[in-house]
């Protein structure tokens, strides 16, 4: 079982990533689980999304101990690295947002916020940056998969600057 | 079965509604259901059905009302203020018997409370919002999958019974994404609503009932006059004061669904046939039970688990057999305590209720419940 939680402020698009990473996951046979918590806020407020994927059925719908946080905010980074593995886990933060890197020992700094305004174009693509980023690093799923499924979720004349997007993010790390 | 999708739950109660029928939504968004409302208003015009957004929740339970009058099977959806404000007129099907299904994904209240939190804090709410004395059936999903099928059994319920149905989901399950294979849609079991089958001339009164005590009221607009109220009424479906019918018109809107009651009670029993100890959960909360008991059993502790998917009409049958059977029994709510009060009285004292109450917007996790039923082993019979 591997347990992924995506984490930001409202409107970052933390949901949509995991939607489609999970998506991502089910359509190479596995088990998945996708939730979220946020705040009554349409933007901005606290954004998390969770992952769990298995190859056996998943009751609990939550993550219990996550192997991979990534936070695309101080906040967020300060609040769920917590609950990571001090050995295993991985916390993966957008190096710009998150000037404060937490005492852990395996940090992935990435500016994905950065890559979305200069290279795609918009800062609207951090969330499809990051999802490459999480592809890579989690080795859990394909890029040819995570294509697939962003295709998929994003509005058709989105579809070219958000495969760029993703594979700027998968080539970052 | 249909291609694998990843589907929210309140996705899958809208697919669910579709394919019960359902060619009509009213209702009014609220989190953490509007992703019913938002799937319905893409969905529901590409199979000839109507979707409205009405003024506020009220209309929304006045227009499917309208709508279930004229033929059409309905569905509205909403969390818990809205589910507050439509009590009224959900007493009023209830007593005009019109079938509806109303949807409530719980959040934390009372009032605004935690819109985007889960909580099971609307159970005696499903029962018992609605002044007067009339039965209810509400159905409570655990997962997405289970979701549709919920749904389409609830729209069943309600045509064939001629009854509001409580779709009871929680926002832990309508905003859960997981894998769902639907079935064919021809292999969905949809029940189509009676229709009268003499003329006024041979006799038709639209309030009398069948031999199963459901009546068979018509449809506006297929040629019989018919008068709705919510005052009790005879046969004719116009006002009477009289004791005897009264008595009798209460008595048949407990007896058409009290008949039915096993029909309609669906449950799972896990790890039963030895269980010395037993976990009744529900909704979202009975997957995290569910993870508790299988880590409880792998430490060898005979522990079983019933999981109710009826809530209302209570499974009473149920859980007094599994209550002669184990020490005690274990309810964790995400409420301060009500499904739990319903087991005391059903297990009648035959064995220890135990209540696990949170409600502090984040759900139990698997140790929370294992560490409760560890305790378990210190109480006595």
């Amino acid at each position: 079982m591997k347990q992924l939680r995506l984490s930001g402020s409202g409107g970052q698009g933390v949901i949509t990533a995991a939607i489609i990473f999970a998506e991502a996951a089910m359509n190479e046979g596995k088990q998945v689980v996708q939730s979220q918590s946020y705040g009554p806020e349409a933007r901005g407020g606290a954004s998390k999304a969770e992952i769990v994927i298995s190859d056996e059925k998943i009751y609990h719908p939550k993550i219990v101990s996550p192997d991979i946080v990534l936070s695309l905010t101080q906040k967020a980074a300060d609040k769920y690295y917590k609950g990571l593995d001090q050995n295993n886990g991985l916390l993966v933060v957008d190096e710009d947002l998150v000037p404060n890197i937490p005492d852990f020992p395996n940090v992935v700094k990435v500016p994905v916020t950065r890559i979305a305004a200069e290279k795609v174009g918009k800062m609207l693509f951090t969330n499809i940056v990051a999802l490459g980023v999480l592809v890579k690093l989690s080795q859990l799923i394909s890029l040819e998969s995570a294509k697939k499924a962003v295709e998929k979720r994003v509005p058709p004349h989105t579809i070219e600057q958000n495969m760029k997007a993703l594979q700027l993010g998968y080539d970052a790390v | 079965m249909t291609d694998m999708k990843l589907m929210q739950g309140n996705e899958a109660c809208a697919a669910g509604a579709i394919a019960a029928g359902v060619r009509f939504f009213g209702g009014y968004p609220i989190t953490p259901s509007t992703e019913i409302a938002e799937t319905m208003a893409k969905d529901l015009p590409a199979v000839g059905g109507h979707f409205i957004q009405m003024e506020d929740e009220i209309g929304g339970m006045g227009v499917v009302l309208g709508a279930a009058l004229a033929g059409q099977k309905v569905l509205t959806a909403t969390s818990g203020p809205g589910f507050s404000l439509k009590q009224e007129l959900i007493g009023y099907a209830a007593c005009a018997e019109i079938p509806v299904v109303i949807v409530d994904v719980q959040r934390v209240g009372p009032s605004t409370g935690q819109p985007t939190s889960p909580s099971q804090g609307d159970v005696m709410q499903a029962r018992w919002g609605t002044h007067g004395d009339h039965p209810m059936i509400v159905l409570s999903p655990w997962s997405v999958r289970e979701t549709f099928d919920a749904t389409v059994m609830a729209v069943n319920y309600a045509e064939r019974f001629r009854t509001p149905v409580i779709l009871l989901m929680d926002e832990i399950v309508g905003h859960l994404r997981e894998n769902v294979q639907l079935p064919e849609q021809e292999k969905i079991d949809v029940y189509t609503r009676r229709q009268p089958t003499k003329t006024r001339e041979q006799g038709y009164q639209p309030y009398k009932p069948e031999a199963d005590l459901v009546p068979n009221p018509a449809a506006f607009g297929t040629g019989y006059r018919i008068h709705v109220t919510g005052l009790v009424h005879d046969y004719t479906g116009f006002p009477s004061g009289s004791p005897a019918v009264t008595e009798e018109f209460i008595d048949r809107l407990h007896k058409k669904i009290a008949i039915a009651q096993d029909e309609i009670t669906h449950y799972d029993e896990f790890f039963m046939e030895d269980a010395e100890y037993a976990v009744v959960s529900y909704g979202g909360v009975a997957r995290t039970a569910y993870e508790a008991v299988q880590q409880a059993r792998r430490q060898g502790i005979k522990v079983g688990m019933v999981r109710l998917m009826t809530i209302w009409p209570f499974a009473d049958k149920v859980i007094e057999k599994i209550a002669g059977k184990v020490k005690s029994i274990l309810v964790p709510e995400l409420n301060y305590g009500q499904l739990v009060n319903e087991i005391k009285r059903a297990a009648n004292g035959q064995c220890e209720v135990k209540l696990l109450a949170k409600y502090n917007t984040e759900i139990f996790t698997p140790e929370e419940i294992l560490s409760e039923i560890e305790k378990l082993q210190g109480g006595s019979k």
